[in-house]
């Protein structure tokens, strides 16, 4: 066995085993973490297959954007887990329906094209550049599915922007602005004592 | 063979920067200490440098413990990922055109930003794990930091990978025949600003600012873990004044000396002009520097990226 096969088999191995405790962990940041360490080895899994730019996506954007985030709004929560899996067994059926069925799709997939019928990929250069390779078909060939997402994506950033954005006219900020621009007659009212009021 | 030399020359390169760590520590201390007109440390060794050297001694001798409140796996793990993520990042770096351990990988740049949101984590589980009100708030500080700073500084790192063609730091220098803060004065600016506050440093130390949350993230931390933070951090400005200086200030061109004498200089300047900036500005509101981030920088940077896209498709296609 090489050394590329034996990593592919350490990082799958590990890739399934943070995937199964991602659903098992007790506490929900643990559960997290083991999603991240799942993107890990998704990542090194793509590197070893030689695609290094998607491996390093997944990481910038699952492991540094999305995972972050949710981390964020999960240590804050104080949840128990524990009580919201006591219902957990009700789904069992549904569960198990979607599980089959996903493993009947799979099957039926490499019924129709057995693996060994897949053409190998021709040999590359060493110095192949994929990120050029993508970037090149991406904004070529599959210009308009690219775009079409991208507009999508925009105006889920719109809605998820319009959906929490309220405005508290009763909180204090403080606005520095408006601070410097006071002027005396609007804070200050001179009020003479010395005399008494007819 | 080359295996072992490669493996015995990084462990060598990660000595060589913990222990730059440590003198930039010292560095530091007196170059306050001149700005503000006291003396500093200059007791131990010639101008006071064996203090560097009692320093490390008294983190490593400390006692290791372990708070009963903390979880145990995650409080050990923050400070090696914090550690490990500022000194993977040197493996991409280049000092000159051919010495670099990862030679001159494509994706070099991609990696360094990977490594920067691993950071993240290894902040966060610092103040998670703790078990501390104050450590979570740092935590809370910090994250909210680090990914309102990583949008510009990636935007203004676009605008460069736009101008050289390329996404490795060796290319991105050498496609430099005029340095690039020329062409890129705002970028620079962007980019120097992100930095600081990705490094966690004064004027942006809001995680840590002792004034209000005792030592932020890690308030639960001492000897050698604690070391590890600390020696991430100085790790980290390094690694941010080397990207500066590679990316905009053109890294090793320079007449009349080698390459790596240059792009060392030109690092060494900026870490005394981030010495500077700590002795000289006051440390903003919490809410004044997410507004910074999110309504100055981020904006500006997009209008950064636009401007050159705009300028490099017009000369691309004779419009200019």
């Amino acid at each position: 066995m090489s050394v590329t096969s034996l990593l592919f088999y350490v990082f799958s191995a590990v890739l399934l085993l943070s995937a199964l405790l991602v659903i098992t962990a007790r506490n929900p940041v643990y559960a997290s973490l083991y999603l991240v360490l799942a993107f890990f080895n998704a990542a090194a899994l793509f590197l070893l297959l030689g695609a290094e730019f998607l491996g390093l996506i997944l990481i910038l954007v699952y492991v540094g954007a999305v995972m972050v985030l949710f981390l964020f709004v999960v240590m804050m929560l104080d949840i128990n887990l524990a009580r919201l899996q006591e219902g957990f067994l009700h789904y069992l059926p549904l569960g198990l329906a979607v599980a089959i069925l996903g493993v009947l799709e799979l099957a039926a997939v490499f019924w129709t094209a057995p693996l060994g019928h897949i053409p190998a990929p021709g040999a590359v250069p060493a110095d192949a550049d994929n990120t050029r390779a993508l970037g090149e078909l991406l904004y070529t060939h599959y210009l308009y599915p690219f775009e079409i997402a991208a507009v999508i994506l925009l105006i889920a950033i719109i809605a998820a922007i319009a959906l929490t954005l309220r405005r508290r006219p009763q909180s204090k900020t403080q606005d520095i602005g408006r601070q410097l621009a006071v002027k005396v007659s609007e804070r200050l009212r001179l009020v003479d004592l010395r005399r008494p009021r007819p | 063979m080359s295996v072992l030399w490669t493996l015995l020359g990084m462990i060598l390169t990660i000595f060589l920067l913990l222990g730059i760590a440590g003198f930039l520590v010292f560095a530091e201390r007196r170059v306050l200490a001149l700005l503000q007109n006291r003396w500093g440390p200059n007791r131990l060794g010639p101008l006071g440098v064996g203090q560097a050297l009692a320093d490390a001694l008294k983190l490593l001798t400390k006692a290791d413990f372990l708070p009963s409140f903390a979880d145990p796996w995650l409080y050990r793990l923050a400070p090696l990922l914090v550690a490990f993520s500022a000194l993977a990042a040197f493996a991409v770096i280049p000092l000159s055109p051919d010495i670099s351990w990862a030679g001159d990988w494509q994706i070099g740049l991609l990696f360094i930003l990977a490594l920067s949101s691993l950071h993240v984590y290894g902040v966060f589980l610092g103040g998670w794990a703790s078990g501390n009100k104050f450590a979570l708030y740092g935590a809370i500080r910090a994250v909210a930091q680090l990914v309102s700073y990583e949008l510009p500084m990636g935007l203004s790192l676009l605008a460069i990978v736009l101008l050289s063609g390329s996404l490795s730091l060796g290319g991105m220098t050498s496609a430099q025949s005029l340095p690039y803060i020329l062409l890129q004065p705002l970028g620079f600016l962007i980019f120097t600003i992100a930095g600081i506050a990705e490094t966690e440093r004064l004027p942006f130390d809001l995680p840590e600012a002792e004034s209000e949350l005792v030592a932020g993230y890690h308030t639960e931390y001492g000897g050698m873990p604690f070391g590890f933070f600390f020696l991430g951090e100085y790790v980290s400005l390094v690694l941010t004044a080397m990207l500066i200086s590679l990316l905009y200030l053109g890294g090793w061109h320079g007449p009349w000396a080698p390459g790596w004498l240059w792009l060392l200089g030109k690092s060494a300047l900026l870490i005394f002009c981030f010495f500077w900036l700590r002795a000289t500005l006051p440390r903003p509101r919490y809410d004044q520097l997410l507004h910074l981030g999110w309504r100055w920088l981020l904006p500006l940077a997009l209008v950064n990226l636009m401007g050159t896209a705009l300028v490099a498709a017009g000369l691309r296609w004779g419009w200019l």
